[in-house]
Order: C-alpha cells, then structure tokens, then sequence
C-alpha cells in the first residue's frame, strides 16, 4: 500500500489519528512530569531553612591569619551554632553589616573577645540564666558560674590569676561540643587529658603549690584501666572527685564521702570500724591512706595481712590488737581462697572429663559471693564480722568439693563399667561370628555332599 | 509337646511358617561390593535403639521453656542411667546419619535403583529428609544455649525462601521468635509426627527390599554372582555388626557423654562460633563463604534455592539415570556422585576448622 493509497484509506486514517492522539496524551504527560519535578525543586529551595546571614564567618573564614580565621571554621561543629545562635550573640554587633566597620560597631553592642578576667561572667550571660536556658536544654544546671567562683580556678581568677582554667580552658573556644559527643575535650575519657594540659605541665604549674604529676599516676590507676581499656565510661575520672566546675581537692575530711559515693558499702564500713576515729586523731586521709589517690591500684588480698607488703604493717607493730586481727582477717581469707580453688579445680576436672556438674558449679557463686563479701568486710576492721561471712562460704565450697569427688567417682565407676561390657560385647560378637562359621562349614559339607 | 502345640496355634492364626518359609528362600547375593549391604541394616538398627532410648528419655522430659533444661540436667545426673540413655541416643542419632549417608552413596555408585527399585530410592530420599528433620528437631529438645541459637539460625534460613519462607518461618517457630512454643511444636514433631511418617516409610522401604531382592550392582551383574542365604547367615553377620554397634555407643557414651551445656536464655548473646550440627555444617558453610549479592539477588537465598533443587534431584536420580547401558550417563552420574561427596567432606572439614 503506497503512501496515497494510504492517505485514501479511511481505516488507516483512524489508525494514525489514534497514534497521534497517543502521542499527544504521551507528550502531555512527559510535559506534567517535568513540570512537577521543577515545583519539587523550586518547593524544597523555599522550605529549606532561610540561612541567616553572618558577615563574621564570611570575613574571618577567608582571613590568611589562622587565629582569627581559625574561629570561623571551628564554629561549623559549635553547639551553639547548631542551636541556631551566631558569633553576635556572644561578640555583639551587626552580622549583617557589609563592612568591617559596620560588623563591629560598639552601637550595636559589639563586645569583642573578654578579657580572660571576664569569662565566666561572658558566658554566665546565658549560662546562668534559668530562663533563657530553659529555650534550649532545659535540664541543663545553670548554676556553673557560681559553682566556679568557689573553685581553686575561681578563687584565683577573682584574686586576678589570669593563668588558671576558665570555661574555654576546658571547653574549648568556637569548636565547644555537648559533653556527650566522644569529640568534646570534656567527654568522660578526655577529661583527664584535658584538665593534664594544665596540671601535668611543670612549666606551667611553676609557682603552683601543687605536683603535676597526677594525670601520670592516673594513667595507671584502676579507674583509668576501667576506663580507657574496658571503656567504662561510669568510671571516674578527675572531675568525678574533684568536681567539675567547682573543682577543689576534696579534703582529709570529705575524701571518705567521695569514694563513697560509689564504694558506698565499703566507706558505712570504714565509718563503723576502730580505724575511723584512729585516723581522724592522726589527721590520716582515709580511704588514701591505703589506697592513695590518684595511683589507686587494683586491691588485692596482699594488702592485708602481717607479712612483708602488707599495708597493716605500716602502723601496725608484733602483738598489737590491730596486728592480730589483720593476720586473722588474712587467714581467714585465705583460707576460703584455696577452697574455693581446690573445689573450682576437682569440678572442671570432671567437667573437662565430660560430667555434668554445672549445679555444683553455679552453687559454688555461693562461695565466691561470700569470698566478695568479706574483702569488703575488711573495711571494718574485724575478725569476726568476716568469720560470719567466710564459714557458710567455706561449707559451700566444701560442698562443691564433695560434688567434685562424686562426679569423678561416676567417671571411674562408668569406665570400669565400659571394660566389662566391652568384654562381654565382644565375647557375645565373638560367639555369634563362630556360630556363622559353624552354620557355613555345615552347609558347605552338605552342599559338597550333594 | 506344649511349645509344639504353641506353635501351631500361633502358625494356624499368623501363618509363621509361611514367612519363615519366604524367609528362607531370601538370599542375598555376595561379590566384592557385598559390605555395603550392612549398611541399610545398620541404619535400621540405629533408628530401632533410636526408639528405645527416646521411649525411656520421654519418662522423665518435660518440654518446656521452664523445664526441658531442667529435666535432661535431672536425667542426666540424677537418674539411674539417665546419662547412658541420653548419650546413647544422641550419639545414636549422630551414628544413623553418618550410616544413612554411606548406605545412600552406596545405592548411588552401585546403582541400585535402576529399575524396578525407583520407589525404593524415592521412599530412602524421603527417609533421609525425615532423619534430618529428626535431628534438627530434637536438637533443640533440651533447650540449652547452642541448640536454641542454631534453632534460630536454621529456621531464619528457612524464613529466607522466597514466598513459603516466612509463613513456613512462622510455622516452625510458632510465632515470630524461637521461644518455648518451638519447643513444644518441635517436641510434637520429634514424638509423633516423625516417628510415624519414619515407621510408614521404612515399612514401605523394607517391604519393597524384600519384594525385589537386593540388587546386584551393574558391574558384577553378568558373572555367577554367588548367593548367601538372608537366614541365617546374613543375618548373624548383621547381628554382629549391631553387637558392636552396641559396644561403640556404650565406649561414646561413656567416655565422651553428650554435654548438656547452660540452659538457654533469649536475652543472651549467641555464642561466638557458633555451628550447626555436622551434618548441617556443610550447607552452613556454603550460605557463609556465599557472596552477599550475586548478578544483584540475594547471594543467601540463591544458595539456599541451589540446595532446594539438589534436593529435588536427589529425588528424580532413578528417573533420569535410567538406562545400565547407557555408559556415558554413568560415568556423569559418577562424577557428579564423587564431586558431591568430596564437596560434603571438604566444607563439613571446612566448617570444623574455621
């Protein structure tokens, strides 16, 4: 069918004019389509959130000289910026002035940077204004400036030190970061590191009655083994003692209530003990004496008792009333050790062995709990407080040891079981396979008979 | 004179002496392949102490979450012989696979399902299934920490199948998760469902044994094969192989007792390492060295359909390999019989090491 034929053809005709009606509907659609993309676009530009303008960032960011650009690229990260606040805010002055002049206008309530005299009141402004506060974190304390006003940093900023930390010292200044965020310089594992910037600096510390030696003896305390190795972030760290914004050493008299704060059982008992009143008259930290302070190693049962290392011995002399009883708290001690590891032993031998004896084995934690429980008695200073606690822990473990016994005797009992039977098992095989042997021989003889 | 007159009330009644008249005449034949005819006997004897020590393990388990632990512990230390019993039949039921593998690759190479025996080979392929299921199932039995991680790790890669997987997940599991109504459902496979599917198949199974003689494999069909009576040379020989059966799970179970391990707990985490039982491990493997996307599916779920179709043509063997004279199908049949083998044994080993 030529193309004229074609144009006569009245079907075709129908044909081609549907084609293009389908072309039409098509085009149309592709028309929407493109359309509706463009308001996409355009809506998603206007709901996006007006960003305010701020000559400051724009100036300083593009300044050469990294310390008043340095401020500029650091706020990027700033909790304040992302709640919405601006270097004006705290510096004053205009941020939508086009000049420098006009940005920094002493008019528009520009401040510029505090004098470090004036920082905690710089950043009180808002800090410690409860309703103002409320707006962004409403649990957030507002009490820090007070707080650090009875500090030893507080105290010596007032008396005109200008060298002691203020908040951006721990903080940090532009790049200030929520106390929960692992970057922030006061996230629990870089405290320590933070407040050593200062105090294990001996350049620093010059003319400071105080060592800088405690971030290093931290570093090998038991508390920075939980946190940093086992990344126990309820592990203390300096502040967790020493306070934070009201940071002072705590004192022989308050050091007990600040470790008991967490060993809660363990101070009731230091409190209760004859030790107490002999440490207040010879004027004895308590819980430092023994433990120290920062260095605090984990304890262990070597720190008691009447033999070389013991700490009992340090005051303590041959006889005294204090030097029986540390050798009887050790002994007793002791004891309960080498039963519940004499018993521990016997069972995992039977369990190595393939006996069940995980009842035992979870009835022996009556023991290790006893165990537990009387280390911590130690801190009450008596023999028979801990005597109440290790007997019922040495007849659980007593227990255990006769579970032990038993499940090996089972063993045993099994295995001589096994041998007989095998012998009988294979005598019976034996027996069965001569009787095949003899019915064969007979059918053979009868076969070859036939 | 009394046993005689017993016997022929018992024979007039039950016909005793026809079936030991048809008993006498079964022979079986004997050539250089003849050792794997054991191994069908062995199975049997294995899923017969299967019966017996289950029978005597369900006087004292309780199947639930709150109990099942506590009553295989019971069993196992405080009742007379608990621990042999349990011991037994989980090493019983260990033994059964590995003999009901050998005696299926044996069928395989020797071609013993040539005609007529297809459904002999198909009622052994649904028996192999049921074994497994008999094994997952009661894995889980004595809900400690392992079984109830490989539970759940098994029944997700069920719930991976496309379309079936999550309600068949769903009716493994009784629910979303593996909790104490899987164990009852799976107790109630492992007692009853099982049992009775397994007891119908090997009667199907052994009555057609008996229907087309033992099968005489392609290789050695044309010689004189010699002959040996069923009764009761062949079956003393079987006699001694379950005697000895007996003495090896008695030195298993006593010497290496099944361990129970801690009872499970939901809100745990699973144990590092964790593996199937052995004869899943070579499946596990697979899912686990499975790139995670191949040509854009789901690398996991074209692994487990790859095993689906092996299962199906595990059933169909006899209807494509049909034909004795048809040597080059055999030799394709045997490679791809060794290959299956060497690929179980290199990623069960695989899977041990790793």
């Amino acid at each position: 069918m030529d193309r004229q034929q074609k144009q006569s053809n009245p079907d075709v005709l129908v044909v081609a004019a549907a084609k293009e009606d389908v072309r039409h509907v098509i085009g149309a659609k592709r028309s929407l389509r493109i359309a509706l993309r463009v308001a996409i676009v355009l809506m998603l530009f206007t709901l996006a959130p007006a960003q305010k303008k701020s000559s400051c960032i724009e100036c300083h960011s593009k300044l050469e000289d990294t310390r008043l650009s340095a401020p500029a690229k650091l706020f990027d990260n700033d909790i304040h910026h992302a709640r919405g606040l601006s270097c004006n805010d705290c510096h004053g002055g205009d941020p939508n002035a086009d000049t420098k002049e006009g940005a920094k206008d002493p008019r528009k309530g520009y401040l510029g940077k505090p004098k470090t005299l004036d920082i905690p009141a710089y950043c009180g402004k808002c800090h410690s204004d409860a309703n103002l506060m409320k707006r962004f974190n409403p649990s957030l304390r507002v009490d820090q400036e007070r707080e650090y006003y009875s500090s030893v940093h507080g105290k010596l900023l007032k008396s005109g030190e200008p060298r002691v930390a203020t908040c951006i010292s721990c903080h940090s200044v532009h790049g200030i970061r929520a106390i929960s965020d692992p970057l922030s310089s006061v996230y629990p594992p870089n405290v320590a590191e933070t407040c050593a910037k200062c105090h294990a600096s001996a350049d620093y510390m010059r003319g400071f009655p105080i060592p800088n030696d405690q971030f290093a003896k931290y570093k090998t305390s038991v508390h920075a083994k939980m946190l940093y190795e086992k990344q126990d972030l309820s592990a203390p760290t300096c502040n967790d003692c020493h306070g934070n914004h009201g940071a002072t050493p705590p004192g022989l008299v308050s050091v007990a209530n600040i470790c008991g704060q967490c060993h809660a059982r363990q101070a009731e008992l230091f409190q209760t003990s004859p030790h107490k009143a002999a440490f207040d008259q010879r004027q004895f930290g308590e819980c430092i004496k023994c433990h120290s302070n920062h260095a605090i190693a984990k304890p262990g049962d070597q720190l008691i008792g009447t033999f070389q290392g013991a700490l009992c011995v340090n005051c303590h002399t041959t006889g005294d009333k204090g030097f029986v009883a540390a050798g009887r708290m050790r002994s007793r001690i002791d004891e309960l050790i080498a039963s519940i590891d004499k018993s521990t032993e016997i069972l995992n031998r039977a369990e190595r062995d393939g006996m069940e004896v995980s009842r035992p084995k979870f009835e022996m934690k009556e023991a290790t709990d006893a165990l537990t429980h009387a280390r911590v008695l130690i801190h009450s200073s008596s023999p028979d407080e801990i005597d109440k606690i290790v007997a019922p822990g040495l007849a659980a473990s007593a227990k255990g040891y006769q579970a032990g016994l038993g499940a090996l005797a089972e063993r045993s009992f099994r295995r001589k079981g096994l041998a007989v039977s095998l012998v009988f098992i294979l005598f019976l095989a034996a027996l069965v396979y001569l009787k095949v042997r003899q019915i064969e021989r007979r059918q053979n003889e009868s076969a070859n008979s036939a | 004179m009394r046993i005689e007159a017993l016997r022929a009330w018992l024979d007039e009644r039950l016909s005793i002496s026809t079936l030991a008249a048809m008993a006498q005449k079964k022979e079986v034949p004997v050539h250089r392949h003849s050792i794997w005819y054991y191994f069908g006997g062995m199975t049997l004897f294995l899923f017969a102490v299967q019966v017996v020590t289950g029978i005597l393990l369900l006087l004292y388990y309780r199947p639930s979450s709150e109990t099942a632990f506590e009553s295989v512990q019971f069993i196992i230390t405080e009742v007379k012989f608990g621990w042999l019993i349990r011991s037994i039949h989980s090493w019983s039921a260990n033994l059964m696979i590995l003999t009901l593998f050998v005696h299926m690759f044996s069928v395989f190479f020797l071609r013993a399902y040539y005609r007529p025996r297809e459904m002999t080979w198909l009622s052994g392929a649904f028996l192999l299934f049921v074994a497994i299921c008999f094994g997952f199932s009661g894995y889980l039995l004595p809900w400690n920490k392992l079984a109830f991680f490989a539970t759940k790790v098994g029944t997700e890669i069920a719930g991976v199948i496309p379309i079936v997987g999550r309600p068949a997940l769903r009716f493994l599991r009784g629910g979303d998760d593996v909790t104490g109504a899987t164990l009852t459902r799976f107790f109630g496979f492992h007692v009853a469902v099982l049992p009775a599917t397994a007891t119908a198949l090997i009667t199907i199974h052994v009555l057609l044994v008996q229907l087309h003689g033992m099968s005489v494999p392609p290789g050695v069909a044309d010689k004189n094969v010699k002959k040996m009576k069923f009764v009761p040379n062949f079956l003393l020989r079987d006699l001694i192989g379950w005697i000895l059966a007996i003495g090896v799970l008695a030195a298993l179970a006593a010497l290496f007792p099944w361990e129970l391990g801690e009872k499970a707990d939901a809100f745990a985490p699973a144990p590092a390492g964790i593996k199937p039982e052995w004869y899943f491990l070579f499946m596990f493997q697979t899912l686990k060295l499975i790139p995670a996307k191949i040509l854009g599916f789901d690398g996991e779920v074209l692994g487990i359909m790859a095993f689906n179709v092996v299962a199906v043509l595990l059933f169909i063997v006899p209807f494509v390999d049909r034909d004795p004279e048809n040597l080059r199908r055999r030799l394709i049949f045997n490679v791809i019989g060794v290959f299956a083998l060497l690929y179980i044994v290199v990623m069960t080993v695989y899977g041990y090491v790793t």
